[in-house]
């Protein structure tokens, strides 16, 4: 048996609070991604709160991040539907929320992130903001493995032609 | 676009990493609201706050039933978490709660002086057997007093059990509301206190016991 495994059947579930403290910050990045700053903390509201109620129910410790990122995505669909926009906006570069701390680091290539077509835009996001593996990606975006590194490498080749143009 | 194409931000990858720093702002607008709607739609099973104390920061998790654990400063914040989450449910929250804001309000009457004891309902799930009988009989020595490990043993049931009994005050999961302190050697001396033997006799001391 793997270590890997052995570690995933043995664990014990973490407090909530620490997933959240661990996970939700970049959780909400990846949100902000997805649908925009405006409704990225309803996004990640509803991300926790809808794992929360499930949180009794895990059984691997080891894959509650991409469980996370799993809900996460389903949420961002729903934000979507609710209001019938179907790409998310590009003219959304305002902090999140109120305060004046700088959104992003860098500005330029966020906006190139945000504007990315559906499929690079998720999957460079889950690789480089949730720090996913190509399997755990797969697992979120329902595809295989093969079609999530590919949507990671066209993103990433799209990003290098954008920002040297 | 506002911001013409940029060609420093290669290597690309640590650039994208970078976007995933947290902003402070967001970040604790949305833990506040989690808490607030978590606790509405009855998903904490634990929930805790940290207090201010002259001690330093308390930790005071309760449950439905109450406060079910006061975690001292000198305690490892995440252990108690930790310990929360296995012995009661992992389903633990950052968040207020009804015990929990009364126990606050003691806890500054208490260190202002104003207060001689606790009046909040407690939750004893960490503790049972004759633990929880020693710590039963130490929840009633009065303010300002003390007693042995042996009285407390002998008022709990087990003359000869003392020391069982300080095995039971050291792993009381509500000291200072349930006055562990207050349970000295009876050869002279403090004995061992959870939250160190300094913090033990800065209570006695502010009980007019020392």
């Amino acid at each position: 048996m793997s270590t890997a495994a052995t570690h995933l059947a043995g664990d014990r579930l973490p407090p909530f609070e620490q997933v959240v403290e661990l996970h939700g910050p970049v959780l909400l990045r990846y949100c902000a991604a997805q649908v925009g700053s405006d409704r990225a903390e309803d996004c990640l509201q509803e991300t926790l709160l809808s794992a929360l109620r499930g949180y009794a129910r895990v059984r691997e410790v080891g894959a509650i991040r991409s469980w996370l990122f799993s809900i996460a995505a389903n949420k961002a669909v729903d934000l979507h539907r609710g209001d019938g926009r179907l790409a998310p906006p590009v003219d959304d570069l305002a902090p999140l929320g109120a305060s004046e701390e700088p959104t992003y680091r860098d500005d330029a290539l966020w906006a190139q992130v945000r504007e990315l077509p559906e499929k690079q835009r998720q999957a460079v996001t889950l690789r480089y903001l949730g720090d996913l593996t190509h399997s755990e990606i797969a697992e979120v975006m329902e595809t295989s493995q093969e079609a999530a590194r590919r949507s990671v490498f066209e993103g990433l080749e799209r990003l290098r032609r954008e920002v040297t143009a | 676009m506002t911001n013409a194409p940029r060609s420093d931000v290669r290597p690309l990858e640590p650039s994208l990493r970078d976007l995933a720093a947290p902003h402070a702002g967001a970040w604790e607008r949305v833990r506040r609201r989690l808490s607030e709607r978590a606790a509405a739609e009855g998903l904490v099973d634990v929930s805790f706050e940290r207090h201010d104390s002259p001690l330093g920061s308390i930790l005071l998790g309760a449950t439905d039933a109450g406060l079910v654990r006061v975690g001292l400063p000198n305690e490892d914040e995440k252990a108690i978490l930790a310990e929360l989450a296995e012995r009661i449910s992992p389903r633990v929250l950052a968040g207020s709660r009804d015990s929990v804001t009364r126990a606050r309000r003691q806890l500054d009457e208490y260190f202002d002086g104003d207060r001689r004891s606790f009046d909040v309902p407690l939750d004893w799930q960490l503790t049972r057997g004759f633990r929880r009988e020693v710590l039963q009989a130490t929840a009633l020595i009065a303010y300002g007093r003390t007693a042995s490990y042996r009285e407390v043993a002998t008022a709990a049931g087990r003359p000869g059990a003392f020391r069982a009994a300080g095995t039971a005050l050291a792993t009381n999961p509500l000291p200072i509301v349930v006055p562990c302190h207050r349970v000295l050697r009876s050869a002279g001396g403090l004995g061992d206190y959870r939250g160190g033997s300094q913090a033990k006799a800065q209570l006695l001391d502010l009980e007019g016991a020392a």
